[in-house]
């Protein structure tokens, strides 16, 4: 009696269906992946009437053809894994639009409850919904919610366990017109009498047929007896559709169930007095405006970056402060030796390194969220489209860039809204080139030491600048010779105005924050102990000890592998004016970049140093290699140069393809040296060494 | 006879037209459909970024943006009386 009830949850992006299902679930609920893609899969867990339900959230979609992964993977789920009740999440003030997925699902013929949701929006806009009125025209059961508030959670959670209980389906099938219904009944009774089995609902699969849908069109073939036949009577079928109507079978179809959804709106939507002045319209003839769109753009990105980079100084250094504390307790239980070292420098620095930029990546996060969640950010994908147009993208790429100024992990996972492969690959590459909150120190330390005040700020700007531009050339180069094929049309909709809930933000932040941590956690991790490994092993010889105290850090530097490999490196480094000593800075920065900067405080045989310290750049100043202009092509490459592991893995795991993520190693190592060797041996020729 | 059809790009902002036809793939057209734009449809324009730019549309109670080149695909005419 009481089993587990599995419940999808579906509806069309901006229907509120995350407010739906995180009211539902509260906290209890995870984030995994669908088998074998990557699209996310939410589930959580809730009781009701004594029963465990287990509910699902499926990507947001508007249809359940295949056009993009996410309604591929809502569909498959649906049919393959039967859940016992499919929840509906609908838009009560954008209804017509909305039931044209409900209208599938009960085509389908599997249990659905439509969630009418936001129906204090649609009140609010003078339509009064008869929930009753649309169950009975719909034939499914109709209940009103209000994810936002959590209103209409248990109503839907009874709904859901009697249509369970009594094994109810949908009471109506939708009427498409009596020349299709015609057509529709005939191939039904042609599929059945060629035996495919009943649990795939030969009208479905009738109307998918004549609809052309090649997925269904091959699992039809592995199942019936009669293929030819069939494929002959549904071409019949399409022509005639096409003579009596006038339309292709597909446009007929669409068309009827636009129909009977307006028909059935009629019926149970009652109209108010005039709408109300429309906020949405009103916010747009000026964010959207043709002068100011790119102004204010530009101005919330600098509201944003302000936010991350102010707000999120001090908290990162309580953190810093706290693993320092750390650090130094553990040193004074542990003996000293490899493992004390292991355990200080290794772990606690390592997880300290990630932990150190968690209030700036929650930040941005926070902002982001923000921005999604009131509507802005399709917006501005609007408003750079054209922009983006010229290096062969289009607006939504737009998003994951400006995130990439943050940090190129969760940009990599933003690239997830594009729904064209090749678009998505080509923004991941070109992500890196973003200039990263991590090289900062690099340009500080560098142009602090060979540029006058006064142009230190502006060589850093011109890094920014270069990064960019290096990304647009990147992007054509990608979209023209690797990634080739037509652009994809840009359509997207633009979801009205609405005031975020504060949980609603957080939860999002949150989300994408754990997962910062886990997945580039475990990596960072991992890549510290690595690096502590190479600088520290072998022990140097026991000459070392004789040297004065200073020297020694240099020497046992020297002596390790990374040394070995800064020595390998140099000859490949040496026409861009580098050192071996440059090549292990540059080698431990495939870390994070963040550790070139603590690696050369320890190759210039300093302490604890940071990017502000006199001492390293006094050092870096007396050292005869360095010139402004090799300073300069330094910066430039560690600008270009191979994102850090985290990125790498995330993009790895994101393309689901270790070729990728080599290819990007790769052409960045290759784009960095032949950046930094025109800068140094340009400027060289140019006499400005 | 009807008016002439001609692509949505030419239209002027703020003008009410109704959707003729959609000139794209299979893929493109359903995804439209499935977000409100279908042959027949009124479509409302609300806002334009000019030549090359994207298109603000309004169709019932959806708003969308169409990519220049997609506009281009879409073919209009007045709205009948």
């Amino acid at each position: 009696m009481n089993e587990r009830i599995t419940i999808a949850l579906a509806g069309n992006p901006n229907s509120g269906k995350t407010t739906v299902f995180n009211s539902l679930t509260g906290a209890r609920q995870h984030v995994g992946n669908y088998p074998g893609v990557t699209v996310e899969k939410k589930e959580g867990t809730c009781r009701h009437q004594g029963r465990e339900i287990h509910v699902v959230d499926l990507p947001g979609t508007y249809s359940l053809t295949a056009y993009s992964l996410d309604e591929l993977v809502a569909r498959n789920f649906v049919i393959d894994e039967k859940p016992d009740v499919v929840v509906d999440v609908v838009d009560a003030s954008n209804l017509e639009r909305n039931l044209y997925l409900t209208i599938q699902f009960i085509e389908l013929g599997v249990p659905v409850v439509v969630a009418l949701n936001m129906s204090d929006v649609a009140n609010a806009e003078g339509k009064d919904i008869d929930a009753e009125l649309l169950s009975q025209l719909i034939g499914v059961p109709v209940v009103p919610t209000v994810g936002t508030k959590g209103e209409g959670m248990q109503a839907l959670l009874d709904t859901v366990v009697r249509v369970v209980e009594r094994h109810e389906r949908p009471r109506v099938s939708p009427a498409l017109g009596h020349e299709l219904e015609e057509h529709i009944r005939e191939v039904t009774d042609a599929l059945v009498a060629g035996g495919v089995p009943d649990d795939l609902r030969p009208r479905w699969v009738a109307i998918k047929l004549l609809e052309d849908d090649s997925e269904v069109h091959e699992l039809v073939q592995q199942h019936s007896a009669n293929g030819a036949q069939l494929d002959e009577l549904v071409l019949t079928a399409r022509r005639h559709i096409e003579q009596v109507v006038g339309d292709d079978a597909e446009i007929a179809l669409a068309d009827r169930r636009y129909g009977f959804i307006a028909g059935a709106c009629r019926e149970a939507v009652s109209l108010g007095q005039r709408q109300r002045l429309d906020w949405s319209d009103a916010i747009d003839s000026i964010v959207a405006n043709r002068v100011l769109g790119i102004p204010i753009f530009l101005g919330f990105m600098w509201a944003l970056f302000e936010l991350v980079f102010r707000l999120g100084a001090p908290p990162m250094e309580w953190i810093e402060a706290a693993f320092t504390w750390l650090g130094a307790q553990v040193a004074i239980i542990l003996p000293e030796g490899g493992l004390q070292s292991l355990v200080v420098d290794g772990i606690i620095g390592g997880v300290g390194g990630v932990l150190v930029f968690l209030p700036q990546i929650l930040l941005l996060f926070l902002g982001i969220a923000f921005l999604e969640d009131t509507g802005y950010m399709a917006r501005a994908a609007f408003v750079v489209d054209r922009v983006m147009h010229a290096i062969g993208l289009h607006g939504k790429s737009a998003i994951p860039l400006l995130i990439g100024f943050g940090c190129s992990v969760p940009a990599v996972m933003a690239t997830r809204t594009l729904e064209s492969r090749r678009d998505r690959l080509t923004t991941m590459f070109i992500v890196p080139l973003m200039s990263c909150s991590a090289r900062l120190p690099v340009y500080v330390l560098f142009a602090g030491a060979f540029f006058a005040p006064a142009v230190a700020g502006k060589v850093i700007l011109s890094l920014y600048v270069l990064g960019a531009a290096v990304a647009i050339l990147l992007a054509k180069v990608f979209r023209k010779y690797l990634l080739r094929g037509p652009v994809t049309p840009f359509v997207m909709e633009l979801p009205p105005y609405r005031m975020p809930t504060v949980k609603g933000v957080l939860i999002h932040m949150w989300e994408r924050g754990w997962l910062y941590v886990k997945k580039a956690g475990t990596i960072i991790l991992a890549a510290s102990i690595v690096m502590w490994f190479l600088l520290s092993y072998p022990p140097p010889p026991a000459s070392v000890a004789d040297l004065p105290e200073n020297q020694q850090a240099a020497a046992t530097l020297a002596h390790s592998y990374a040394g070995r490999i800064g020595r390998l490196v140099e000859p490949v480094i040496r026409p861009l004016g580098f050192d071996w000593k440059v090549g292990i800075g540059l080698v431990a920065g495939f870390a994070a970049k963040e550790i070139v900067v603590a690696t050369f405080a320890t190759v210039y045989s300093l302490g604890e140093t940071d990017e502000h310290s006199v001492d390293l750049r006094d050092a870096l100043q007396r050292d005869p290699q360095f010139s402004p202009l090799v300073a300069y092509a330094l910066m430039v490459f560690v600008l270009l140069y191979v994102p850090c592991m985290a990125t790498v893995a995330v993009i790895k795991r994101e393309t689901n393809s270790w070729g990728w993520a080599l290819f990007v190693i790769l052409y960045t190592c290759v784009v960095a040296w032949v950046g930094a060797f025109l800068v140094s041996q340009g400027g060289r020729l140019l006499g400005l060494a | 006879m009807p008016p002439a059809a001609f692509p949505l790009v030419m239209a002027a902002p703020r003008q009410t037209l109704q959707c003729v036809a959609i000139l794209a793939g299979r893929g493109v057209w359903r995804h439209l459909a499935a977000m409100g734009l279908v042959p027949g449809a009124a479509i409302t324009v609300l806002n334009s970024r000019g030549p090359g730019g994207p298109l603000m549309i309004r169709i019932g109670d959806t708003r969308l943006a169409l990519g220049w080149g997609m506009a281009q695909k879409v073919m209009v005419r007045p709205l009948p009386r």
